[in-house]
């Protein structure tokens, strides 16, 4: 039987999720021994459509180009699997949503803005066309995605990791920031999959994994206010890498509003 | 010997050096990232001598007074649950072999032996439901040889947090049970109590004096005095008939609204010990490891069953929570969960108070349907 064959395809992004990759070191040794990896640019291997099995696609769709290629990309792939935050909620530059000044914002910094050909929203791959599984984080945990890959590769649907940061934080022992030093933290409403990593370096989560499961964003939000944050202060905790994502653009735009009239 | 004796402050080091010669691991109380956590130490030095905290709901903060006790703290982030029941444990292992044979291997059990120094009343109480749950109910192998190999000193409570309520469970500030010594600390030293034929056998090694009766005296006030600070207070021990009465409060819903169902107060009670299982497969499927870790009643797939939720919001969730804690506890173990260390109130981002909740709950007549 033929290896199962995976693609990495780049949309409107960093790049950092599919560093993920590149920095597995051994473990990307053994994943090339164990599937046939037929397009990642930054890798060096170069088939945009080929078939393949698996399909990672990183970045947001936000320019009219990326709206044909990601139709090719599914017609590609048997599974379809987002890699980070850009491709699963929109990531930073669905920011432009928010307010609808695409085109502003595109006259303002480029000289020559005809040339600019982005879409009025950059969206998640969601809205566009079919997605198997999400990974999400800004960037993504390689663990995770190796993680991911292993359950592909055995045929079996990922497992999500859809409970709260203060999950793992208890469990890898790390004091609590937001009741030890009054920190805004959004751990309580943020998704693990990170391992705790902002907190157990004693800094706050700025929720770059995106909403937890049944995630109290008011709760949470009259909490930061309690420790002093100002409305427009609470919206950009919410608003900041994961904007696009339903429960922190609802939190967000709440404060957002209220933060910029109230000034 | 009596069973009790004086030892001077600069001997308590004298405690540490016959537990280790004796082959134990050392652990107590340090201060470590703005908290007091129970971790590894040899030396006296390594005691948080002057720090004292101040709780309140959803807020720690240490503060360092010139005094030269290293127990005037009530308590710290974590009882002593993580390590008796790991957060995070391997149960077994399994690999594939080159001819796709598969070979199990079982986790060997750590039998190391733990003493560890400064446990509180609470704390006790707490290991004793631990133990109805994972020595008389499930039998578990893994924390019933860490029980074993634990050596208990524990320390009177004199200093209870604003968010204590001890003395409402029952449970303390006074050390009944549990421990192979007790201390009661004084400015000059300790009184130690022996509590079992192991802290006898340890004690019989330390530089002990006479006590005095003013010592006596002083450690017996000041655990009294603990007790009368404590205003928290739960209802009643018993809560079970009351709580399943009002399964239909408007209050649950009151709550959900503030909770944020993040399992930070499952995760520091020292009674809670729901896990679930998972497992770690290896890059190339031929070796994996089966986990346990740490579960909350308040995360969704502890209420996951084939096919649907029975927990699918935080009223359920929350109302599972106190409902077990304070009610059904009684079938199962014998008495009610809850402690009273405070640790969910003070470590609930949000701040919410059991106390404060159960008491909102089961106060006066059942409340009509449709009231506030």
């Amino acid at each position: 039987m033929d290896k199962p064959s995976i693609a990495v395809h780049k949309f409107s992004s960093c790049d950092g999720c599919q560093l993920a990759f590149l920095n597995a070191g051994e473990d990307l040794l053994k994943l090339a021994g164990l599937v046939d990896i037929r397009h990642f640019l930054e890798a060096g291997v170069a088939d945009e459509y080929a078939r393949v099995d698996i399909a990672f696609v990183e970045g947001s769709v936000s320019t009219t180009d990326e709206l044909t290629r990601i139709q090719r990309v599914r017609g590609c792939s048997r599974y379809l699997v987002t890699l980070g935050a850009c491709a699963t909620a929109g990531g930073l530059q669905a920011l432009r949503n928010l307010d609808g000044s695409n085109t502003a914002w595109k006259h303002a910094v480029y000289a020559q803005p005809g040339f600019i050909h982005t879409l009025d929203q950059a969206e998640p791959v969601s809205a566009h066309v079919k997605v198997d599984f999400e990974l999400w984080g800004c960037p993504v945990n390689g663990r995770q995605v190796l993680a991911a890959v292993q359950q592909l590769l055995f045929g079996v649907a990922p497992l999500e990791q859809r409970d709260k940061v203060c999950m793992e934080c208890k469990r890898q022992h790390a004091t609590c920031v937001m009741v030890t030093e009054g920190r805004p933290c959004l751990g309580p409403v943020t998704r693990t999959g990170c391992g705790a990593l902002c907190p157990r370096f004693g800094r706050d989560c700025y929720a770059c994994f995106g909403p937890a499961e049944n995630p109290n964003t008011a709760a949470l939000s009259r909490r930061l206010e309690g420790l002093g944050l100002a409305p427009a202060d609470v919206a950009r905790r919410f608003l900041f890498i994961n904007s696009h994502a339903p429960a922190f653009n609802e939190a967000g735009r709440q404060h957002y509003r209220q933060g910029f009239s109230d000034d | 010997m009596d069973d009790n004796g004086f030892l001077p402050r600069q001997a308590l080091q004298t405690l540490l050096d016959v537990l280790r010669r004796q082959g134990y691991r050392t652990i107590g109380p340090v201060v470590q990232d703005s908290v007091v956590q129970y971790r590894d130490i040899d030396a006296t030095d390594q005691l948080p001598s002057g720090w004292t905290d101040d709780q309140a709901p959803g807020r720690y903060r240490l503060t360092h007074v010139d005094s030269p006790r290293c127990f005037a703290w009530a308590t710290g982030a974590q009882a002593l649950k993580p390590h008796l029941f790991h957060a995070r444990e391997v149960l077994w292992s399994a690999r594939r072999d080159d001819t796709g044979r598969l070979a199990f291997s079982e986790q060997e059990p750590d039998v190391r032996r733990l003493a560890v120094i400064g446990a509180r009343a609470c704390d006790l109480a707490a290991l004793n439901l631990q133990d109805r749950h994972f020595l008389h109910t499930i039998n578990d192998p893994y924390y019933a040889a860490k029980r074993q190999g634990l050596f208990v000193v524990a320390v009177h409570c004199a200093y209870p947090a604003d968010t204590c309520f001890c003395a409402s469970t029952g449970d303390g500030p006074r050390a009944k049970q549990g421990f192979d010594l007790a201390l009661s600390e004084l400015d000059d030293g300790f009184i130690v109590e022996i509590g079992s034929e192991r802290g006898r056998a340890i004690a019989a090694q330390l530089p002990l004096l006479a006590t005095t009766g003013e010592q006596v005296r002083e450690a017996t006030d000041a655990i009294t005095e603990a007790a009368n600070r404590q205003f928290r207070q739960l209802p009643s021990t018993h809560l079970r008939d009351t709580l399943f009465s009002r399964l239909q409060h408007p209050r649950w819903d009151d709550v959900a609204a503030r909770c944020l169902a993040c399992g930070n107060c499952t995760s520091v009670c020292p009674t809670c010990f729901c896990h679930a299982e998972h497992d770690d497969v290896e890059l190339g499927g031929t070796a994996s490891r089966h986990l346990r870790e740490w579960d909350s009643c308040f995360s969704e797939g502890h209420g996951h069953l084939h096919g649907f939720n029975v927990r699918p919001n935080t009223h359920h969730r929350y109302r599972q929570w106190m409902t077990h804690k304070l009610g059904s506890w009684h079938d199962q173990y014998g008495r009610s969960g809850c402690v009273g260390c405070g640790r969910c109130i003070t470590w609930c981002p949000v701040g919410i108070d059991i106390t404060e909740e159960a008491n909102a709950i089961c106060a006066g007549d059942l409340p009509q349907e449709g009231s506030p």
